[in-house]
C-alpha cells in the first residue's frame, strides 16, 4: 500500500510495525511528530515523559524487561538524556532499544546546531540515517534487529529535513511483536554498574563495535550504485538526495549505516573512482572517520559545516574545488528589493503577552510613548529566560528576554547572578512544561543556597512552542487519558518557596501588583502566572475595537507586539479576525486614553 | 504546463492554512498516481511567521527542496510573501497571488515599509509575466469564514494541476472536518471559477 507519510509518521510506523511496545520522548521540534503518532496505536504504551532523561530511563527499563523500545529526542534532548544514554550502551539492553535524534541543521526551531552522529562514536554504538520516508519506515526494523542481535541500543538519526518532509512510502509490512516473555531476568554483572562490573563490560563494547563494523560491509543498509568511475560520492541521509542530484551520473556509495563504518567497502568503492568526495551536512563526521581509514577524500572543500546544505551550494562547492565542470553555473538571483522581515510572533491572546508588557514597563525596558526618556535609563531588571515561545518576548517591542541558553538554564542562571553581586533584581520567566523538565531543581538550589531572586512561572497548560502536547501539570497522559496533574504551586510551596503567588494573565494590574511586590521582596519568590494558550481558547467572542474619537494614536497598544493591532498611516485599527476578544483585552486594560472596548460597544457610540 | 512534472510553491504567513493546503496538494497528486515529495519550512512559532511549503509533483529531482529559479507554479496567499519568494520562479512560470496584505510587526511599530502595489507587481515581473492576481481574502470573507482561503487558492491553482476536481474533493474531504466542510467545498469551486474567468493558465 502507498501512503504519504512524513518522516517523523514513517519512523512511527516502521517501529510500530518492528513490534514496539514502550514508546517515550519529550517534545522538541523536528522530532516531536514520532511520539504524536506511536500515541495513537491503542496496544502501544507512549508517554510524554517529563524529560528526555526520564524518556530514556524509562525506554531502558522496558527494554531490560524485554520488549522493544522506543525513545524520539531533538538533538538537544540526547544532551538532556545522554548520561541514561551511555549507561544503555554500557550494560546492552534485552529488548531491542532504538533511540531517533531529530538534527536541526539550520536551527529552524533550535538554539544551537549541533552534529548529533557524534554521540553514536561517543557511546559506541551503532547509527542508521534515513534518507527519505521509504528509509525512515525501513530502517526502524533493521534497528531493532540490530539492537537485539548485538545487545546494544541503536540510534537512528534524522534531521528537518528528513522528520518533515513527506514522500510516499510503499507499506510492505504489518505489525510483528517478538514473540518473548516479558520479565526481567537479575543479572548484576550486566544490570548493577559497580566498578568492578562496568570493567567487563567497557570490553564487550569494543568487541562489539568490530562486530557490527562486520556486519555493515555486507549489509544491504549500505550499498554501491556505478556510474560514472571518475568521481564517486559517499553520502547519507537527506545528503544523499541533494548529492545525487548535484552529480546525476556519479557513483555512489550510500551509506545507511554511518557508525561503525564498512572498512573493506569503503576501499573497495575507493579503488573504483579517481576521485573520492563525501557530502554531508554539518561536521566532517564521515570525512574524518574516512580519512582515519587512510583514504584521500574530499569532503568540507565542498560543503561547509555551517547551516542547512542543499543542492546549489553543493554544486557551488563542487565548482570550487574544478569538479562539475561541464554543467553551466545557473543565473545568479534576481536582487529582490529589501523586504520587510516576518519573523515569528506571540499570538493574538498568548497569556504571555501580559507579563512580559509588565516585566518590559516596570524594568524601563519600553519606550512607552508618552513616558518621557525614561527609556533612556539603563534597564533596572535582569530577565533571565528559557526555551519556548515565550522565548519571542526577547525580539522588541517587548525586549524582555535577557538570557536563553538550554531547557531549565534561566533559574541557575539568575541565581548565580545574584551571588556574582549584580544590582538589578533578577527576575527567571520559564514556561509550565519547561518548569517541570528541568527547572524543579534549580529552585531546591535557590531554596537551600537562599537565593534572593524571583521565579516567574508561565504556566498556559500545555507544552505551547512545538504544538500543544500534555505534560505533567496538565493532568492527560500522551494517549488522551485523565491522570494526576502535579500541582505546581504545591510543589514549589513543598520544596521550601514561601513567597508564592498565583496570578491571572489576563489582568494586568494583578501582574503588576504581584511582580512589584516579589521585586521588593529581599527574599526568593515565585509567581505563577496562569492562563490558557490563545491556541486553545474555544470560542472566540467580543473581539477588540479602537474607538478613533478617543484615540490620540499614541501607540501604547502597539508596545505589547499583538498580530491583531494594525497600524497603517498613525492610525491604529484592530483586525477583527485576528483578536481573541474577552479571552484577553490586554490592549484594552494598558490603552491610557481608554479607546479601546468590545466592538459591539465602540461602534455602537461613534457618531454615524 | 508540464503534465509529468510540477514544482510548486505554497506561501503564505503562519495561520492562513497553508501547510493544510499544500499536504491536501500532495494526497491529491499520489491519489493521482504521482510521485511526489513535500517539505515544509515554519519556523518556529505556530502563528504570524513566515511560511513556505515545496511540492515537487513527479519525479524531476531526488531533493525536496526546490531550487531558486526552478519553480513552475507560485501559490501565494499574500503580497508581501509573494515577492520574497519570487526568486525562486523559472522564467515564465505561473504565479497566483492573493491580494491581501498583512502587515508584520515591524510594519505596524514603523520600522520597515510594506511594498507598494507597483512594487510587488516589478518584483514578481522580474522573473514572469503570468502574474495572476486573485482576491482570495474578499471572496473568503464573502463565504462568511476567512479561514477558507486556503481552499479557494487551491481551487485557482487545481487549474494547472493533472488532477481530477472528484480527486481534489475526496482528499478535501478526508483532512476537512465535517462541520466546516461544505464552506470549504464552495471556497473551493470559487476558486476554480475565479482562475476559469481569470483566465488562468
Amino acid at each position: 500500500m502507498k501512503r504519504l507519510l512524513s518522516g517523523n509518521e514513517a519512523l512511527a510506523l516502521g517501529a510500530y510495525h518492528a513490534g514496539v511496545k514502550v514508546a517515550t520522548a519529550y517534545p522538541g521540534t523536528p522530532s516531536t511528530e514520532i511520539l504524536e503518532s506511536m500515541a495513537r496505536f491503542d496496544d502501544v504504551y507512549a508517554e510524554w515523559s517529563t524529560n528526555e532523561k526520564v524518556a530514556m530511563e524509562v525506554a531502558l527499563g522496558a527494554a531490560y524487561a524485554g520488549v522493544r523500545s522506543l525513545v524520539s529526542v531533538k538533538h538537544v534532548g540526547l544532551n538532556v538524556s545522554s548520561d541514561p544514554f551511555m549507561a544503555a550502551s554500557t550494560t546492552g539492553i534485552n529488548g531491542g532499544m532504538v533511540v531517533i535524534s531529530a538534527d536541526d541543521p539550520g536551527m529552524h526551531s533550535s538554539q544551537n546546531e549541533q552534529d548529533n552522529r557524534h554521540y553514536a562514536r561517543l557511546a559506541k554504538v551503532p547509527m542508521l540515517e534515513p534518507s527519505d520516508s521509504q528509509e525512515a519506515y525501513e530502517f526502524m526494523a533493521y534497528a531493532f534487529d540490530i539492537s537485539e542481535q548485538f545487545d546494544t541500543p541503536v540510534l537512528v538519526r534524522s534531521t528537518t529535513r528528513i522528520s518533515h518532509s513527506k514522500s510516499v512510502v510503499q507499506v510492505n509490512r504489518s505489525r510483528v511483536v517478538p514473540v518473548r516473555q516479558v520479565g526481567f531476568e537479575r543479572n548484576v554483572k550486566k544490570y548493577v554498574m559497580l566498578p568492578a562490573h562496568a570493567r567487563l563490560r567497557h570490553p564487550l563494547m569494543e568487541d562489539r563495535l568490530v562486530k557490527v563494523a562486520a556486519y555493515a560491509e555486507t549489509s544491504s543498509l549500505n550499498r554501491v550504485g556505478w556510474g560514472e568511475r571518475h568521481l564517486g560520492v559517499v553520502a547519507s541521509g537527506i545528503a544523499f538526495q541533494y548529492a545525487r542530484e548535484a552529480f546525476p551520473k556519479a557513483s555512489f556509495l550510500k551509506l545507511g549505516m554511518t557508525y561503525p563504518l564498512p572498512r573493506e567497502l569503503l576501499h573497495h568503492f575507493a579503488a573504483g573512482v579517481d576521485t573520492l568526495v563525501v557530502i554531508e551536512e554539518l561536521d566532517p563526521f564521515l570525512e574524518e572517520n574516512i580519512k582515519a581509514m587512510g583514504l584521500k577524500v574530499v569532503g568540507k572543500e565542498i560543503t561547509p559545516r555551517v547551516g542547512e546544505l542543499n543542492p546549489a551550494i553543493i554544486e557551488q562547492g563542487a565548482r570550487g574545488v574544478g569538479l562539475l565542470t561541464g554543467v553551466p553555473a545557473p543565473r545568479k538571483a534576481d536582487i529582490v528589493a529589501e523586504l520587510p522581515r516576518r519573523p515569528p510572533l506571540l499570538c493574538p491572546g498568548c497569556p504571555h503577552t501580559g507579563i512580559f508588557f509588565v516585566l518590559s514597563s516596570m524594568g524601563r525596558r519600553l519606550k512607552l510613548p508618552n513616558s518621557k526618556g525614561k527609556s533612556s535609563r539603563r534597564s533596572t531588571l535582569t530577565i533571565t529566560g528559557d526555551i519556548g515561545c515565550y522565548t519571542l518576548a526577547s525580539y522588541p517591542p517587548l525586549n524582555a528576554m535577557d538570557t536563553t541558553a538550554c531547557m531549565g538554564a534561566g533559574i541557575g542562571q539568575a541565581l548565580g547572578m545574584e551571588k556574582a553581586g549584580i544590582t538589578n533584581k533578577v527576575v527567571a520567566v520559564i514556561g509550565d512544561s519547561t518548569f517541570l523538565h528541568s527547572g524543579i531543581t534549580p529552585v531546591v538550589d535557590a531554596v537551600y543556597n537562599q537565593g534572593k531572586i524571583t521565579v516567574i512561572i508561565l504556566d498556559n497548560g500545555t507544552t505551547a512552542m512545538t504544538g500543544r502536547q500534555d505534560h505533567p501539570g496538565t493532568g492527560i497522559s500522551a494517549q488522551g487519558k485523565k491522570t494526576k496533574a502535579v500541582d505546581l504551586e504545591r510543589l514549589v510551596r513543598g520544596i521550601g518557596v514561601e513567597d508564592v503567588k498565583v496570578v491571572d494573565a489576563f489582568n494586568v494590574k494583578e501582574i503588576r501588583v504581584a511582580v512589584k511586590s516579589c521585586l521588593d521582596n529581599p527574599e526568593l519568590s515565585v509567581i505563577i502566572v496562569r492562563g490558557d494558550c490563545a491556541v486553545r481558547v474555544p470560542r472566540r467572542s467580543g473581539p477588540r475595537a479602537v474607538d478613533s474619537g478617543k484615540c490620540d494614536q499614541c501607540g501604547t497598544c502597539l508596545m505589547i507586539g499583538c498580530p491583531a493591532i494594525q497600524s497603517e498611516n498613525g492610525q491604529v485599527q484592530i483586525d477583527t479576525a485576528l483578536c481573541v476578544g474577552e479571552a484577553c483585552t490586554i490592549c484594552q486594560q494598558i490603552c491610557p486614553r481608554h479607546a479601546i472596548g468590545p466592538q459591539s460597544e465602540v461602534e455602537g457610540t461613534k457618531c454615524p | 504546463m508540464s503534465i509529468r512534472n510540477v514544482d510548486m510553491l505554497v506561501v503564505g504567513v503562519g495561520g492562513q492554512g497553508v501547510i493544510l493546503a499544500s499536504d491536501i496538494v500532495a494526497e491529491a497528486a499520489l491519489v493521482a498516481g504521482y510521485d511526489v515529495k513535500k517539505t515544509d519550512s515554519l519556523g518556529m512559532a505556530q502563528r504570524g511567521g513566515s511560511v513556505v511549503s515545496h511540492l515537487r509533483i513527479g519525479q524531476r529531482g531526488w531533493s525536496p527542496l526546490i531550487r531558486q529559479g526552478e519553480v513552475d507554479l507560485l501559490v501565494a496567499f499574500e503580497k508581501l510573501e509573494a515577492a520574497r519568494w519570487s526568486s525562486y520562479l523559472r522564467n515564465g512560470a505561473v504565479a497566483i497571488v492573493n491580494n491581501h496584505a498583512l502587515r508584520p510587526l515591524s510594519v505596524n511599530v514603523g520600522t520597515e515599509r510594506y511594498p507598494s502595489d507597483e512594487e510587488v507587481s516589478d518584483i514578481m515581473r522580474q522573473r514572469s509575466d503570468r502574474v495572476y492576481t486573485v482576491n482570495g481574502t474578499a471572496k473568503a470573507r464573502q463565504l462568511g469564514n476567512t479561514r477558507t482561503l486556503n481552499m479557494f487558492m487551491l481551487g485557482c491553482s487545481s487549474l494547472l494541476l493533472p488532477i481530477e476536481v472528484q480527486t481534489w474533493k475526496e482528499c478535501m474531504t478526508q483532512r476537512i472536518p465535517s462541520s466546516i466542510l461544505q464552506v470549504n467545498l464552495t471556497a473551493f469551486d470559487q476558486g476554480r471559477k475565479e482562475g476559469l474567468d481569470g483566465n488562468i493558465r
